[in-house]
């Protein structure tokens, strides 16, 4: 059991020195709650209102109902009319009109033959986002079912678990997990090299204590303040966005003790190879950025190439972003999510032999 | 008289450069053994092999009956390390570094609370207990560091430049701490570049450029150095070491106060005389005369350092 009271030691002298570092203290509790609020009210994937421009060579009934079904999508927002392809081109130029949309003289002819581009939708390539919403046009099935007269009730989308579209909803829990690998790598990488650095490490491991012990010690405190951290992203999604949580909390909990473990383990790998707490700084944001950028939560995994999808696969944050979605959104069972829970379990481990291979008692 | 820490052919390698290359090491049990050289001689090097820290690239290392680094956690156990650096934590009090050492060694609750009360009465910390380390002056971190290292009442401490950066009064304390050890029957290994402190130990290994230069008792190594000393007064010293330059024979000159104290080889014939008819050409009034070396010339001597580097020994 003397094993296990220098692991406590550890802990202890650990929570004790947090305790002592307000700085530190701010950002735990200060990093969530930021870019909870950031990501939250300030990112917003969907595209409303955008300004367009309309050039009808045709001036028909069947021209003037498309331009009608367009709008009613609330994707166009105020609609100018153009009278000619310089008037169009100069809105688009100047920056009133995001899009264009040119129906051709003979529209009526075109959709009735069914070959040729009865309508073109003109986009402003240098607005992110507005490609796809083109695509999103050009699919409403009035236009693709271009030889058939327009039904008389558009086809209806139903979005299911996210009825409303709210990006909110889609970012609370995603969050959650970008959240918990910032903190989580970055701390307990410094902590492990700020010993270093100080010289602390030289006499720690002059001592009977084990590596594992001294590990496993260290990181302890980390699991409960990541813990903290799901705990106040959750909460505040769900009073400040109102984001529920549709599944089982012991689910979310027990998802997030692994992640947090997976994170650690990857901080505890940075730790026995950065020298200094800067080096471990800049190793954490390299793992970080690909986390953030190809873990789904920004860009949706099936349009990323093969390549980039195979190294997401390596992030415990792509593994994650399914399980906590699928128990905040969609009310899932951890157990519904087995093939992502080994996913995480195979980093953990992999992870902590790396780390313990590395991690000698010794200087050299 | 048993051996607590031997040493063959101990050697470490850093890239290209040879920290330390080949040293044999008998410490004796129950004495203070002192490592003397200067920056970069292989001392820290050198301790930091006998505690496991650093893997020796050749040479075998046995401490306190056990092969080191093989058995370095069976070691660790016996034995307590002070670190040329302050080590203990800035940001947790006097009470509570001795408090996790205690644990990090797994003493129980009753041997932690008298040890802990036993080293804040003996080593002067109790005023000073509920005080955060990074606060504390120089002295009382050395003070607060050999009471952590002392703990778990090792066997064998390894104590690598611990005085560096203490005053006086605190060095002659922090030795007289030592001593005490010692009569309990401590081992202590001790590196250092003071030469009083050098004196004070029962043994020493004189350092230089990763080798052992000289060994044994303070007094010995004096008596028998392998040179003669002459101290030259009442001189005008520039003209003086000009003259003294020119000698082939004189291998140091070092200026104290008002003298110059020369060193030549043993074999020389006739130092005082050499040494006098080199002075006559300039000045006559001049008085030489062959003194009894000190543990400064042992060091010279051994270094074979030239007159016109850095006096070592004063020297930060």
């Amino acid at each position: 059991m003397k094993w296990l009271w220098r692991l406590l030691a550890v802990a202890a002298k650990e929570v004790r020195q947090l305790s002592r570092d307000r700085i530190t203290i701010g950002l735990i509790i200060g990093i969530p709650t930021i870019q909870l609020l950031l990501f939250g009210y300030a990112i917003n994937f969907d595209v409303r209102g955008v300004s367009t421009a309309v050039l009808d060579q045709s001036q028909t009934s069947l021209s003037r109902r498309l331009v009608g079904d367009l709008g009613a999508t609330q994707v166009l927002g105020k609609i100018r009319q153009a009278g000619t392809d310089r008037e169009l081109r100069e809105l688009m130029q100047r920056g009133d009109a995001n899009i264009a949309i040119v129906i051709a003289p003979d529209v009526e002819r075109r959709i009735a033959e069914g070959t040729r581009a009865a309508m073109q939708i003109v986009v402003d390539g240098s607005q992110p986002a507005l490609e796809n919403v083109a695509a999103g046009l050009a699919n409403i099935p009035l236009l693709r079912r271009a030889g058939l007269p327009p039904p008389a009730r558009p086809v209806e989308i139903m979005v299911a678990y996210n009825p409303e579209k709210r990006t909110a909803v889609q970012i609370v829990p995603a969050l959650c997990g970008v959240i918990l690998t910032m903190t989580m790598v970055i701390f307990t990488a410094s902590a492990i090299v700020r010993e270093r650095e100080r010289g602390n490490l030289e006499l720690l491991i002059t001592t009977p204590v084990s590596s594992a012990e001294l590990m496993a010690g260290k990181l302890l405190p980390y699991v409960a303040i990541g813990l903290i951290q799901t705990t106040l992203v959750i909460t505040l999604g769900w009073f400040l966005f109102g984001v529920p949580v549709a599944g089982r909390l012991i689910d979310l909990y027990l998802g997030a003790l692994l992640f947090i473990a997976a994170s650690l383990s990857l901080g505890l790998l940075i730790s026995t190879i950065a020298q200094t707490q800067f080096q471990a700084m800049q190793m954490a944001i390299v793992t970080l950025l690909p986390s953030i950028l190809m873990s789904g939560f920004m860009f949706p995994f099936e349009g990323m190439p093969k390549v980039a999808q195979g190294i997401a696969q390596v992030l415990p944050l792509t593994h994650f972003n399914e399980i906590i979605r699928g128990i905040v959104l969609r009310g899932a069972a951890l157990t519904d999510m087995r093939s992502e829970v080994l996913k995480l379990l195979a980093f953990l481990a992999v992870m902590l032999t790396l780390a313990m291979a590395r991690f000698h008692k010794r200087l050299d | 008289m048993s051996i607590a820490i031997t040493a063959r052919d101990l050697a470490r390698r850093f890239g290209t450069t040879w920290a330390v290359d080949g040293i044999d090491l008998d410490v004796p049990h129950a004495q203070i053994y002192g490592f003397l050289g200067p920056n970069g001689s292989g001392k820290s090097t050198t301790i930091r092999m006998l505690c496991g820290l650093l893997v020796p690239t050749r040479g075998t290392v046995t401490v306190l009956g056990h092969s080191v680094p093989r058995e370095s956690e069976i070691v660790r156990r016996k034995m307590g390390y002070m670190t040329q650096r302050f080590s203990l934590w800035d940001d947790l009090t006097v009470l509570e570094n001795l408090e996790f050492m205690c644990r990090v060694y797994g003493l129980d609750r009753v041997t932690r609370r008298e040890r802990i009360a036993d080293r804040l009465r003996n080593y002067d910390l109790e005023v000073i207990a509920k005080q955060r380390a990074g606060t504390l002056s120089g002295g009382q971190r050395q003070r607060l560091a050999l009471a952590a290292a002392t703990l778990h009442e090792p066997e064998l401490l390894l104590l690598d430049e611990p005085t560096s950066a203490v005053d006086p009064q605190s060095r002659r304390d922090f030795w007289e701490k030592l001593f005490a050890l010692v009569t309990r029957g401590t081992t202590i290994l001790v590196s250092t570049h003071y030469m009083d402190e050098a004196e004070r130990c029962h043994r020493l290994a004189i350092l230089d450029r990763g080798r052992v230069a000289a060994e044994g008792e303070p007094k010995v190594l004096a008596r028998d150095i392998d040179a003669i000393v002459v101290e030259i007064s009442n001189a005008d010293f520039e003209a003086a070491r000009r003259a003294l330059a020119s000698v082939a024979a004189v291998r140091s000159i070092a200026q104290l106060g008002n003298r110059l104290r020369v060193l030549l080889p043993r074999s020389t014939v006739n130092a005082v005389g050499l040494l006098r008819a080199a002075l006559a050409a300039d000045n006559g009034t001049a008085a030489v005369e062959q003194v009894g070396a000190s543990l400064e010339d042992v060091f010279v001597a051994a270094t074979r350092l030239r007159e016109d580097s850095e006096r070592p020994g004063r020297a930060a």
